[in-house]
Order: structure tokens, then sequence, then C-alpha cells
């Protein structure tokens, strides 16, 4: 592999994770916050609005 | 009330939380697919298009590097629509969207300096130089973190979102310096070669992957802000619900 | 509007205010760089226009975070949003933007010939750069206020002005370098980065205090 092929595959390489980094942080995020709304609807906890229903 | 409202299909769909996170859940699996194929097709034009004459395989860089430079502008540009919406419009869901697109925005600027770099050390012998562009797309990246710093320093996350909203909006002027900055300081950046006014000086065998990839990129974008803008949306309900769960217990308590 | 001109202005100057404080930080700066970069002097005259400069953007942020909050610790900040009718809070920015700079820059530019002394400069340099500081510091007192009108309710808000706008001042700094290099270097013309630095200066005038003006406005509700 030249050297060149390097950089580019360097290059390519870093922006898969970051970008891999990025999205599984969301994912993460998100999975932290469906826990805790799962949690507190187990607790019983409504939100005003569905409270009305 | 609810069934015929979630109904509606006017653009103020987008103002009611519980709509939009519907609208994001129906609408979020087909962006994603679709972000996944074209960015797919994309670098796999990317790299059956020819090399080019002078630079032969570090030209494949571009691919990443042009719509990541960009994004990191788009994303501003939205930022700066949504402290619009915040300010002058008091949409709900702007405050959402601008804390949301931070970090994201911070993310493609930060990889279009770091592709940026790893190109032109072949291709200029050095990883930096302040030139008019590298520094204003640096000094974009200082912006991003500042902001994604303001959206998290105050408790109270409208005001927060306000003040973010404003000092996004001083820093628009940043975002046509960049795009200028190569046409008026003719340093070491090479000039604008796509958006021009007598459009693009790219060949065509190597302008349609760039096209393809950015708009791949482009859906990769948008699929991350909407699943962070829903997490945002849930972060408040969370802090919502329990508010409303204290009050209860101290009232019960009381 | 000179009477709140003076106001803040008298009370910038004082010992408590960030005037004086504002000048040895500068003095120390330009002292420090020196002992840093060691003794060749014709090194400290290359890089005295530069560092000058740096010296004066930040002995100007240092300030920045005072701009604010003593009105609004003992309420004024309340009543210059509400008396909008008499006089508007764009105008009290832009009073208090100037009153800050008259106590707290404007000796930093006064000083700064003598200080390009102590860097080695040639006289051009030197005039240069303080014309230009004279023309550029203000953009960066305008800058400043809208960071500290965000920061204004944050305890510890001083850095993070600083981050948010450091950012935007460095166009400022940018031009204020490039014309007083330019006016050693021959080739290289004085007047087109200089009146970019004023148009720099005016174009913030503007923008600054409006929305430093919004900013409070909107962290009063």
């Amino acid at each position: 592999m030249s050297a060149h092929a390097l950089y580019v595959l360097v290059a390519y390489g870093i922006s898969a994770v970051v970008l891999a980094a990025l999205l599984g942080w969301i994912l993460l995020d998100q999975a932290a916050r469906r826990r805790e709304l799962a949690e507190l609807e187990k607790r019983g906890i409504r939100r005003r609005s569905q409270g009305a229903q | 009330m609810s069934d015929a409202a979630a109904q509606s299909r006017s653009w103020t769909d987008f103002a009611n939380p519980a709509r939009f996170l519907a609208l994001v859940e129906r609408v979020l699996p087909w962006l994603a697919a679709a972000a996944v194929i074209v960015t797919a097709l994309g670098l796999w034009m990317a790299f059956s298009a020819p090399e080019e004459r002078q630079q032969g395989i570090t030209v494949r860089i571009m691919y990443i590097h042009v719509p990541f430079a960009w994004l990191s502008m788009m994303c501003y540009v939205v930022m700066a629509a949504a402290a619009l919406g915040t300010l002058v419009w008091r949409h709900p869901l702007a405050d959402v969207a601008l804390k949301s697109a931070a970090p994201v925005g911070a993310a493609f600027t930060a990889l279009a300096l770091a592709t940026g770099s790893i190109w032109g050390k072949p291709m200029w012998g050095t990883w930096w130089v302040w030139d008019a562009r590298l520094t204003s797309v640096f000094v974009l990246f200082i912006m991003y973190l500042g902001l994604i710093a303001l959206t998290r320093a105050l408790d109270d996350p409208s005001r927060a979102a306000r003040a973010a909203a404003v000092v996004t909006l001083v820093g628009i002027v940043n975002i046509p310096i960049i795009k200028f900055s190569v046409d008026w300081w003719n340093t070491l950046h090479q000039p604008a070669s796509v958006l021009r006014m007598d459009g693009p000086t790219i060949h065509p065998s190597l302008l349609w992957p760039l096209l393809v990839c950015a708009l791949g990129f482009t859906l990769i974008f948008f699929t991350l802000h909407l699943m962070a803008m829903r997490n945002e949306i849930w972060r408040r309900r969370v802090a919502a619900m329990r508010r409303l769960a204290a009050r209860r217990a101290d009232a019960a308590g009381a | 509007m000179l009477a709140l001109y003076l106001r803040d202005l008298r009370l910038g100057v004082r010992a408590g205010g960030g005037g004086m404080t504002a000048i040895v930080f500068f003095l120390t700066l330009v002292a420090t760089v020196p002992f840093a970069v060691g003794p060749d002097l014709n090194l400290l005259a290359r890089i005295g226009p530069a560092i000058l400069w740096i010296g004066a953007l930040l002995s100007s942020l240092l300030g920045l975070d005072r701009l604010f909050q003593a009105d609004r610790d003992d309420g004024a900040l309340d009543l210059f949003a509400m008396s909008g009718e008499t006089q508007p809070l764009v105008l009290t920015v832009l009073v208090k933007c100037l009153a800050h700079w008259t106590a707290s820059v404007l000796p930093l530019v006064v000083a700064a010939p003598l200080f390009g002394v102590f860097m080695n400069m040639q006289p051009a340099a030197i005039g240069a750069t303080a014309l230009t500081l004279l023309a550029g510091t203000p953009a960066i007192a305008f800058i400043g206020a809208v960071g500290a009108a965000v920061a204004v309710a944050l305890p510890r808000g001083g850095l993070l002005v600083s981050v948010l706008i450091l950012p935007l001042a460095i166009p400022t700094l940018i031009f204020g370098v490039s014309a007083s290099y330019a006016a050693v270097n021959t080739p290289a013309p004085f007047l087109p980065p200089f009146l970019i630095l004023c148009a720099i200066t005016l174009f913030f005038a503007v923008i600054g205090p409006f929305a430093a003006a919004v900013a409070l406005r909107q962290s009063a509700d």
C-alpha cells in the first residue's frame, strides 16, 4: 500500500470512528431516556396532558 | 381531539412536541435507511471514479472532506434558523433544535478540519497553515464548543436557549466569511470549484460522486439531528414529570 | 445619556473598577513576553504588534463580565429595561460600552506606544499599532457586550464570556495586526486592512448593543 493510500485510509477511518461515536452517544442517550420514561410510567406518574384523559 | 389533531398535515405539525415525536417515529426509519443507502452509493461511486491527475489516490479524501465542510456550515445555518425561531416566533421546538444540533455540527466541523489536515499533508506538505479558510473554520469549531457549553450552562432550559440563540445569530457573520474567504484571500486553500457564479469547475466524473456523497452525509446529519432532538424532548419530559411528581408528593405529604 | 456615560466612567476608574487592573494586566503581559521569548530584539520587534494586540484583547476581556454585573446586582438593569420609551435599552448598552471602553481600554491604547518601545518596535510600527488599537478595540468592547449580557446571570460567567467572545473577536485581531504589519513592510498597503477594521468596529457598534439588549431583555424575563 502506497504512503498516499495510508492517508486516505486514516482519513476515512477517523471519519468512521467519529461518526460511529456520535451515533453511539445518541443511542446511549436515547436508551437512558427511554429507561427513565418507562420507570416513571411504572411508578404511575403521568404527564399533565395524559392525566386529563 | 387528539386523533384528528394528530393527523393534521400542516407545517404546524412541528410545533407540538407530541405531534413532532409522532412524525419522527414515522419518518426516522426511512430517513436512516435512505442515509445509509445514499452514502454507501456515494462512497462506491467515489472509489470507482477516476483518480485525479496530480493528486492520485488522495483525491478520494475530497469525497468526505468537502461534504463535511459543507455540513459544518449548513448545520450552523440550521442553528441560526432555530435561533430566529426561538427569538422571533417563540417556536417551542426551536430551542430543542438548536441545542441538539450543536454537538452534531461540532463533530462534522472537527471531521472537516481533520480530513482536511490529512489531505493537506500529502498535497501541500503541511498538516496545518493559518490561511483564511482554515482559520475561519477553526473559529467556527470554537463557536460550536462555546454554544454547546452555553446551552448546558443555565439550569432553566428556555433561558439557556434564548442566550444561545442570541450568540448564534451574532456569530452567523462567520459563515459568509468562510464561504468567501478563499476568494478574498488567495493564500493556500483552493478557491471555490463547485458553488461558483460560473458553475462548477470540477469534471463531472468527480462531481457526481461528490454530490451523492454530500447528499448521503446530509441525510446522515438530519437523521442524527432528529434523533438528538427526540432525546432532548424526552429529557425535558422526564424533568417535567419528575417535578410534577415531586410537587404531588409535597402536596400529599403536607 | 451623558449622565450614564459619566457615571459608568467614574465607576470604572475608581479603585475597585477594572480600569487600573486592565492596564496592570496589559503591562504584565507585555513584560512577560520577552522573558518567555528571549531577548532577541529583532524577534521582539517582529512580534511586537501582535503581542500588543493580544494583550489589548485579553485585557479588554478581563473587565467585560463586570459590564452589567453591578447593574444587575443593584437592580439598575431592570430599570434600564423598563424605561424603554425614554431611553431604548440599545442606546443604554451602547453608552455603557463606550464608558467601559473609555475607562478600561483607552488607557491601554495610550500606554501601547510605551510598551512598543519595550518591544523594540520601530516608530512607524508603534504609531500604526496604536492607531489600529484605537480603531479596533471598540469593536471588542461591542462584541464583548453580547457575551457579558448573555452571561450576566451565570455565577461563573466570566470564563464562558471569553469562550464565546474570542471567536468573534478574531477577525478584529487579524485585521488590526495585518494593518500594523503593513505599515512596516512597505509593499503591503496599510489602508485596506485599516478601513476594514474601522468597518468591523462600526458593524459591531450596531450589532453588539442590539444583540446585547435582546439578551438582557431575555434574561430579565
